[in-house]
């Protein structure tokens, strides 16, 4: 496994911390060996398949299930034990698929969180606003649409004003508008110091907003960094696209033929050069000198999916 | 262990049932049925309207035995199992809130909406029947109604339990029915059984204290053995040791019964 390097100028101590957390069932190990580090006003990405451990390990973050063995803390305590109630409070939690009180309404249902977590009543109001609920406070969490409960969700997280956010697969069921104002309120939270956790299967979708990620499978972080570093590390090949009209085909072959091209692909007047990434610069270059004789260049980096697929597979 | 944390949930319960009317269905139930058992008791035996509160009382214990079991295992098999099957579970307990907390929170809320609806159902006949009823009266009248609350506590104990252990509200629903089944129409069945299989030769001195294994018959007796009246006239009295004749020892049971389960429930939970 790889933990990118912590610096020494990397804002301190890290947040959360897990050693050696292992779950299993049986013979099942659900999370089998996972070291991480968080650090304060990080917003880190958690990844991977269904039933790759990302919800196990979340749980044990949060002190619900204990680990089989290993350890797990949060600002040097620990999750379960005497101080458990000390750590809660510091937390917000979503939940994948979040359930509420059907018949209770949003209002009452932040009343509910803030009593449980010893935050002031008056707090609820706001809250629902800053998820842009505050004209469906008085209706009832039956009538709510699955985009309008996943918010309620997330605004009783925000209950307390937690210092560290654990939201899990937290934009199921919102639209694309819903989807940019969460990840907008996330990036505020950010500035004002909140480290957020977050999982998501939609890659495309986190991979442009965290600061890091980790990519969980068999149980394992397979690895973890910046977007960037996982690239890097993975060396997918990329590709760079151009238009051609389909007799200048065979010189746009030729001047690549001196370089390392894994393969050159051409669809009507689309060429597409697939290279690893030390040839991508000698391979721009050399289709520039092509000069008036190529329309339009692009270049298509391998997205996070690709990365994925490349340490998950 | 935090008190305002177990009160959160169990008014959250609790006013859950007063929302959705439950509170007010069960406790017309209980007025129901004990007006027209009042009243019309003694047709039977060929007169109709309240003869005496003793009778009326021994009737009445025949159906709570009956109902108010039912009504409690249905209020509570699902406590904990619905939570974790909808999957409201998990949230509630990232609270910080411990599980002992969340468990007696749950009983309690459940709990406080039986007996109020109990008390409010029987008490309801009792404001009617007042001018009929002396004092001595009301006070068998009052020790029938908190007897009924005891046992509804039991079984909800019971029922608390069962929504614990269950895998899904599936079993959980069949579990309660099969505790219905086995308190209420089995167990009694079983002890005579016994008693005429063995030609009474065997245990006969021990089956008395076989009934404090039933919240049921704990119940019974803890209404029929204060009525002097009942005693006699069910011709009980020979065949019962007087020991099991003290309401506070009969009371002490019930609470081993509320106590008990919520112990073992806890101590699962915790798992």
């Amino acid at each position: 496994m790889v933990l990118s390097p912590l610096t020494p100028n990397d804002a301190g101590a890290p947040l959360i911390v897990a050693q050696g957390v292992r779950k299993h069932y049986g013979s099942i190990r659900a999370v089998d060996g996972v070291d991480l580090e968080i650090r304060p006003g990080e917003l880190f990405g958690l990844i991977g398949h269904n039933g790759a451990g990302k919800s196990t390990l979340f749980k044990m973050m949060l002190g619900l299930i204990p680990a089989t063995s290993g350890e797990i803390r949060i600002g040097g305590a620990p999750v379960t034990g005497r101080g458990f109630r000390a750590v809660r409070r510091t937390v917000g939690y979503l939940p994948e698929n979040v359930v509420l009180y059907d018949n209770l309404t949003g209002i009452e249902t932040l009343w509910l969180f803030a009593r449980l977590k010893g935050v002031a009543l008056a707090e609820a109001g706001p809250t629902l606003e800053r998820v842009g609920l505050a004209h469906a406070a008085k209706r009832r969490v039956r009538e709510y649409s699955k985009g309008m409960r996943q918010r309620l969700g997330f605004a009783q997280a925000l209950l307390g004003k937690p210092r560290i956010l654990f939201l899990d697969e937290p934009t199921t069921g919102l639209d694309p508008e819903a989807i940019r104002s969460f990840y907008a309120t996330l990036r505020q939270l950010r500035s004002e110091g909140v480290t957020t956790v977050i999982t998501s299967h939609i890659l495309a979708e986190i991979q442009e907003r965290v600061d890091r990620i980790a990519i969980m499978a068999g149980g394992r972080i397979q690895a973890s960094g910046t977007v960037q570093d996982l690239r890097d590390e993975v060396d997918l090949p990329l590709w760079v696209s151009v238009r051609v009209s389909k007799e200048d085909f065979e010189t746009v072959r030729a001047s690549l033929s001196h370089l390392q091209v894994e393969a050159i692909e051409a669809h009507d007047d689309l060429v597409r050069v697939r290279c690893r990434r030390e040839a991508k610069m000698a391979v721009i270059e050399a289709l520039a000198r092509l000069g008036g004789r190529i329309r339009d260049l692009s270049l298509r980096e391998p997205s996070l999916e690709d990365v994925f697929f490349g340490f998950s597979d | 262990m935090e008190i305002a944390q177990i009160l959160t949930i169990a008014s959250k319960e609790f006013w859950d049932r007063i929302r959705n009317r439950w509170v007010l269905a069960v406790a017309l139930v209980f007025t129901a049925f004990a007006l027209v058992i009042a009243y019309f008791g003694a047709a039977q035996q060929g007169s109709v309207g309240f003869r005496s509160i003793d009778v009326t009382i021994a009737s009445l214990v025949s159906l709570v035995i009956y109902l108010v079991p039912l009504i409690a295992l249905v209020l509570g098999f699902d406590a904990i199992v619905g939570e974790r099957e909808r999957g409201s579970l998990d949230l509630l307990l990232s609270m910080p809130i411990t599980r002992l907390e969340l468990l007696l929170g749950k009983y309690f809320g459940l709990a406080a909406a039986l007996a109020f609806s109990t008390i409010a159902g029987f008490g309801l006949v009792a404001i009617v029947l007042s001018t009929q009823l002396d004092l001595a009266a009301l006070f068998h009248y009052a020790g029938f109604m908190l007897s009924s609350v005891l046992l509804g506590c039991a079984f909800l104990s019971l029922a608390v339990m069962l929504s614990v252990f269950a895998a899904d509200r599936t079993r959980a629903s069949g579990l309660a029915i099969a505790t219905w089944f086995l308190f209420v129409l089995v167990f009694d069945l079983l002890l005579l059984g016994a008693l005429v299989v063995t030609g009474g030769q065997w245990g006969g001195e021990l089956l008395p204290y076989l009934l404090l294994a039933n919240p049921a018959d704990v119940f019974r007796i803890l209404n029929i053995f204060s009525l002097d009246d009942v005693r006699t006239l069910y011709g009980l009295a020979t065949v019962f040791p007087p020991a099991l004749a003290d309401p506070w020892l009969l009371g002490l049971v019930m609470l081993a019964w509320i106590v008990v389960p919520l112990g073992i429930a806890s101590w699962r939970f915790r798992k």
